[in-house]
Parts: structure tokens; sequence; C-alpha cells
């Protein structure tokens, strides 16, 4: 081969380069689209929830721990009356909270108490039980960095789902169901 | 004139100072641990704020955590006890600097991989160049 044979082909390398580039690029955004990089799965799935010891929102002289909601599965919903994308989800909750088959509690973080009663009084309760975490210091154990946040916690303690943002129809219908209804299966 | 610009450039660094990082009333022991504090709090990721680190960020959860943070200081912990607790909440996107990994094999060495198949292509591009014309035509052995 010489030299005049080899060079149409030398040519066209680095339009290729830039070819692969642009793909690079065109890749990172579709991704970008469709992917929230803060949304970042828990280290904290098919571990132990964290221990906590909380009081109940409409009875504050009593504490819900980790111990008592052993036994059955539970979906812990983080909330706060501040909490915007609460609002959107909430109409979700509401017609959910039957459907799911197991109890829905409320995990009201950082919250004022006659805030959170106030805001469910206005709204609506969803919940079949509300925990406060005033100071959002239980929160950092389960790594909640943004409400709303919904755990998935089975018989024995450990989370085995979390979903960052709001829970909507299609979540719930593609992910929560189906891993509610395995916890069902497996019997724990 | 040259006052002038004293003034000025000091007033840039108090500007500059003000926005690097939050102020807190933290009760540093003494300057090398605030000092390691910020060393600390500079590499972390505040989760719920694009692109600010835990010391640069003012949000609430940026708060709790410096709080936390310094609590642990104050019980001993060193910088990586520290990171491990956190990692283990959420996770090791709360680290500015990722540690290698499967998943972060790409990310440590993409770049030298690219520098060095680039430095490649430049030397033989050199190599070829600098050779004459009818040598090339002898040698076909090293085609790409």
């Amino acid at each position: 081969m010489n030299e005049v044979a080899r060079k149409p082909i030398a040519r066209f390398v680095p339009l290729i380069v830039f070819a692969a580039l642009i793909a690079f690029f065109v890749v990172g955004l579709a991704w970008n689209q469709t992917h929230d990089a803060r949304f970042v799965p828990s280290p904290l799935i098919d571990k132990p929830a964290p221990a906590f010891r909380l009081p109940r929102l409409n009875d504050p002289t009593q504490f819900v721990t980790r111990a008592d909601m052993l036994g059955k599965p539970y979906l812990l919903n983080v909330f706060a009356s501040w909490c915007f994308a609460c609002g959107d989800e909430h109409p979700t909750l509401m017609a959910y909270r039957d459907k799911f088959g197991i109890p829905l509690i409320g995990y009201d973080y950082k919250d004022a108490p006659q805030d959170a009663r106030a805001w469910l009084q206005r709204h609506g309760d969803p919940y079949h039980e509300v925990i406060t975490d005033q100071s959002g210091e239980t929160a950092i154990n389960f790594g909640v960095y943004g409400a709303p946040e919904t755990y998935l916690i089975d018989a024995k303690g450990v989370i085995r789902y979390k979903h960052i943002g709001p829970l909507t129809p299609d979540v719930i219908a593609k992910e929560l169901e189906p891993k509610i209804r395995a916890l069902e299966q497996a019997g724990t | 004139m040259k006052r002038l610009l004293i003034i000025m450039i000091m007033a840039l660094a108090l500007a500059l100072s003000a926005a690097a990082f939050a102020i807190d009333p933290l009760p540093f022991r003494d300057t090398a641990q605030r000092d390691r504090f910020q060393h600390l709090t500079r590499e972390l990721r505040c989760m719920v704020c694009q692109d600010e680190s835990l010391l640069s960020s003012n949000a609430d959860f940026a708060k709790q955590l410096r709080r936390q943070i310094f609590d642990m200081m104050q019980q001993g912990k060193s910088d990586n006890e520290i990171k491990d607790w956190l990692v283990a909440r959420y996770s090791t996107f709360i680290l500015y600097d990722p540690p290698l990994a499967p998943s972060t094999i790409a990310l440590w060495f993409g770049t030298p991989a690219i520098l060095l198949a680039g430095g490649i292509v430049v030397v033989v591009l050199l190599r070829r160049r600098t050779r004459p014309a009818g040598m090339i035509a002898e040698d076909p052995g090293d085609d790409w």
C-alpha cells in the first residue's frame, strides 16, 4: 500500500472521532432527560431500617419505635406541610391508601406538629398513623434528604424499596405494587 | 492609586471568602479544628442543592449535617469514620472525590486512556511526517 492509497481513509479519522464525541454528548443529554442525578439509589436497600423512637402526631406523649412496627410490612412516607411536592403527591396517597394492602405510615419531617395537623385537616389524612421527627435527626439515619420519600419496610424491619420524589400511579403500578405483592408471597 | 488597588483587592478577598462558605456559629476548639472541618465539608456534596458542597450551602440539610459532622469531630471521630458514616446513609454520591470501584473505572481511567490514545496518534503522525516520502513507499509494515 502506498501513500496515495492510504490517504482517503486517514482523512476520515478526525470525522469518525468527532462523530464519536457527538454520540457521547447526545447519549449524555438524552440520559439527563430521563434521570435525575440527585436521585441516587439508597445504600440502605435490603438493610435493616435504622432504629427510631418518634412521637405520634396526634398524641406526642406516645412513641412509636422500630420494634413496634415489626411483624408486618408497612410503607413509610416522608412528608411535611412545607413540602411543595408533597401536595402534588397527596391526592395519589388518598386514592391508594386502601389499595396498598399494608399500613401507610406518615413521617412528618422537620415540621411543627400544629402545621402538620392543620395540613392534614385541610387536605385530608391518608395515613394510618403519623410519627413526627421535628429535629430531623432520625431522618439522617434513614438517608432522607428531600421530601417526599417513601420506604417499603418488611415484617423483619428491612428496607426493601425506596422512592424519592412524589409517588405517582405509574410508579406505584410499575415499582411499588410488585414489591408489595412479592413481600406478601414470600410471607415476610 | 496603589492604595486604591490594595483596598479593592481586600474587598474582593472579603467578598470571595463570604461566598466560599456558609457561616455557622460552631464553637471550634482551635483554628486547626476549624480548618479540618472546612477541608472535610468542602469534599462533601450537599445532596439537595445543585453543585454545592456541604461547606458552602445554606440549605437546611447542609446546616444539619455540618452540625452532625462537628459533633462527630468533637467525639474524636476521624475524617474517614465520618465519611463512612455519611456514605452508609447517603451513598458515595455524597463524596465529591469518588472512590475507585467497578462503577467508577471509566471515570478514573477514561480521561488518561483518551489522552494516551491521542498522544499515540500524534506521535505516529509526527514520525510519519518527518520521514522522507521515499521511505514510506518502501516500508508497508506500519500501516494503521
